[in-house]
């Protein structure tokens, strides 16, 4: 809710300068000294731990950058990139971060808004057992997370197969069959990040106010077009912000596989970023592994501005 | 203390006895660091044991322990496979190694030629009672890089041929001592596994297929034939192919042709198969002995001679100093105490299947009566590894796209000859990507 709320605030804040009179040169210059202040610390751990390393991973990505040994001694220029790019392991790699995506992010909104509703629904006295249940997941450790999936996943006694058995069925590979590997993963990231979503929604579906039910229900709205014309729409900003931050979590996929299947059966559910790992560290190709980041990086901004430009363009429209 | 009454156990007591309790640990603490003036100082060794080698590397470990109560380690076991190797690099990279670690020996030239080993110093170790001649000249060769030793071997595990008694003397594959009658070449091993398979009902020979066994099976094949993979450098593709076109034909006949294996089968599958006795022989590492002892009424010989030489694909445990573990005489002395330590415990280690790298273990009579595991002993000489590079080695990219390849031509997915060209062009793709070591793999 408070996201929500700061996000509503420089929305405003964006507008404001152009109605406000223009401040005078000295106050301004005071006001900037004080916000420097407070943003300072944060900016110098942003510099050394970020900004920097990323510098110096351009720099890397144009040599033949060794973990174990030569650093610039042999420049490539765009050598690495050009090998990235005709390379079908880093595609497929690729490919397979896109399809999680795909796969994973429809699921995680609609379902979280389905929840939202449901919980939405029920007496406050009691709604936060549900708010606990929904949300308890993401609070766990990756490690955590997949140690507890990895048991129930377990193909001779585990507790999914268990019950697949006593209802007759035949046994599934959740881990260990192509196809099947990254669907057995989205279902685990549903679990365990679907409770911030939830929770987003939740706090927007609060913020409604109730008289618009009770004005359309006088004029003979049912439910689903309460929801469809009401709840959907004025959940708008909630679901952009969703939409944006799940893109982006949903692409940088790599612990729940590289901890439940190393990205196996066959690669088929190495990410790029495994890949990226693999390269880096397994391979001591760190030159090669910083740019494939790059080129990922490239297409993670893209990806992003096109989020952003369509929702300023939603903002403008309502 | 103990005896006071509960109603008289306050807070402030509680606190006292606390505060004692802590005293007294930090008394013993220092007694314990003076009784030993002469202790050794503390050193940690990384292994990647996990099943049954996790328990008896623990089982020497704690034997040490006995025999040096003074010496102070901490052994760390990680996942074995690419993390393994991964989290070894580094630790030497960044500046904090282990003091001992084990590699395999098809690793260790990637390692020496990373600059990341420390070579080991042979005089020094001549103090606790190793040199060159307690080990085969074969082994003693493995071991080094650039003309000096850069590892300390453990053991050798080749790829050897196990078979089920009961269902090979049904077959009439065995002598009147009830051992298998010698079997040579691919018409006399088909018609044994045929023979075979008539008596299980199921299939003749278990191996797996959807693995990385297709690679070392073949490996063993082809150098039958004569011939290399890769150059010495690990810079050139020089396969011999009308000897890998043999190699590769004989393993694909046995799931296609004669079908006296199943063409469709993974690790654990191709262990259950044997290990249930529907399978009269199993082609696999000496390492699953322990799974089928005292389940099953089986043997197991060296890998046959198919065509015309007895190698066979092995790897080796060894122990490796990462550079900068050692960095003073104490801590040095502690770790060789600790390396040779373990090697002189080599009888346990033997029990999981590995042949003993340490002579003096394994021409001993007590490891002479350890069967199964003795009879295979003489593989440790005619062991083939995987072809030297910086991408190959155990659990390597080589060995995933020598898998890949292989594996269609027995399951059918491929011919024979497409199976050879993509391995072609897979490791070509490896030879081409840029070396990220400062030197040559061949020293």
């Amino acid at each position: 809710m408070s996201d929500t709320s700061i996000q509503q605030q420089v929305i405003q804040h964006d507008v404001s300068p152009s109605l406000k009179a223009y401040p005078k040169r000295a106050s301004r210059w005071r006001f900037d000294l004080v916000g420097w202040g407070f943003i300072l610390p944060l900016l110098i751990a942003y510099a050394i731990f970020l900004l920097w390393p990323i510098l110096l991973g351009l720099r890397m990505s144009f040599f033949n950058w060794s973990l174990v040994g030569s650093g610039t001694n042999d420049f490539l220029g765009f050598g690495n990139y050009a090998e990235a790019l005709s390379d079908p392991d880093f595609w497929s790699s690729l490919w397979n971060t896109i399809v999680f995506t795909v796969i994973s992010t429809p699921i995680l909104v609609v379902l979280s808004l389905a929840l939202a509703l449901m919980v939405n629904g029920i007496s406050r006295r009691v709604q936060w057992i549900y708010r606990l249940a929904f949300f308890a997941p993401y609070t766990l450790s990756v490690t955590v997370m997949t140690l507890i999936w990895s048991w129930m996943f377990e193909p001779g006694f585990g507790l999914l197969n268990s019950v697949l058995n006593s209802l007759g069925l035949p046994s599934v590979n959740w881990l260990t069959q192509p196809g099947v590997a990254m669907l057995s993963i989205v279902l685990v990231t549903v679990w365990w990040t679907l409770g911030f979503n939830f929770l987003l929604y939740l706090a927007g579906l609060q913020q409604i106010s109730k008289d618009m039910y009770e004005a359309s229900a006088l004029d003979g709205a049912g439910w689903w077009t309460q929801v469809r014309h009401i709840t959907v729409p004025l959940l708008n900003r909630q679901t952009l912000l969703i939409l944006v931050l799940q893109v982006i979590a949903s692409l940088q996929l790599f612990g729940q596989t590289y901890l439940l299947t190393s990205g196996g059966p066959a690669f088929s559910t190495r990410p790029v970023i495994e890949f990226i790992y693999d390269s880096g560290f397994t391979n001591f190709r760190v030159g090669f592994a910083a740019a494939t980041s790059y080129l990922f990086f490239i297409l993670i901004l893209l990806i992003s501005l096109g989020q952003f430009w369509f929702l300023s363009r939603q903002g403008r429209n309502s | 203390m103990h005896q006071q009454p509960e109603n008289v156990f306050g807070r402030r007591r509680f606190l006292q006895g606390a505060a004692m309790l802590g005293l007294a640990g930090l008394a013993g603490g220092t007694l314990a660091s003076c009784g030993s003036p002469s202790s050794s100082s503390s050193i940690t060794f990384w292994n990647l044991f996990g099943g049954g080698d996790g328990a008896r590397m623990i089982e020497m470990e704690q034997a040490f322990q006995q025999q040096n109560p003074a010496s102070n380690f901490k052994a760390v076991t990680l996942a074995w496979g690419a993390p393994y190797y991964t989290k070894l690099a580094m630790s030497a990279v960044g500046g904090s190694p282990p003091n001992a670690a084990i590699t395999h020996l098809s690793r260790l030239r990637t390692y020496a030629a990373a600059d990341i080993l420390e070579p080991i110093d042979l005089p020094f170790l001549a103090q606790y009672g190793v040199t060159e001649n307690d080990f085969l000249p074969a082994v003693w060769q493995r071991a080094q890089f650039n003309g000096k030793l850069h590892s300390i071997p453990l053991d050798t595990h080749p790829f050897v041929m196990y078979y089920n008694v009961d269902v090979c003397r049904k077959a009439g594959l065995l002598d009147s001592d009830n051992n298998l009658k010698p079997l040579q070449g691919p018409e006399a091993l088909t018609d044994a596994f045929l023979r075979a398979q008539k008596v299980t009902g199921d299939v003749g020979l278990s191996l797996e297929v959807q693995g990385t066994t297709v690679w070392r099976l073949f490996n063993g094949l082809y150098k039958q034939l004569g011939g290399d993979v890769l150059s010495p450098d690990g810079t050139q593709f020089v396969l011999n192919e009308a000897h890998a076109e043999q190699a590769l034909n004989f393993m694909s006949n046995l799931t296609l042709k004669s079908k006296v294996a199943n063409p469709n089968i993974d690790y654990g599958g191709s262990v259950a198969l044997f290990g249930s006795g529907k399978a009269g022989f199993h082609w696999n590492g000496e390492w699953e002995v322990t799974t089928f002892e005292g389940t099953m009424n089986f043997n197991m010989v060296p890998f046959p001679n198919v065509f015309g030489g007895s190698q066979t694909w092995a790897d080796s445990h060894a122990f490796i100093i990462p550079r900068g573990a050692t960095p003073d005489q104490q801590t040095k002395a502690a770790t060789y105490q600790f390396i040779t330590g373990l090697l002189k415990q080599s009888f346990t280690w033997a029990k999981g299947g590995h042949i003993p790298a340490y002579l003096p273990v394994a021409e001993s009579a007590q490891y002479k009566a350890l069967k199964p595991q003795s009879n295979y002993a003489s593989d440790a000489g005619v062991a083939v590894l995987d072809p030297a590079a910086w991408f190959s080695g155990a659990g390597s990219q080589f060995e995933t796209a020598a898998q890949n390849s292989f594996e269609g031509a027995l399951t059918g997915q491929m011919s024979v000859p497409q199976s050879l060209q993509l391995f072609h062009s897979s490791v070509q793709r490896l030879i081409d990507q840029p070396v990220p070591l400062p030197q040559s793999v061949s020293g």
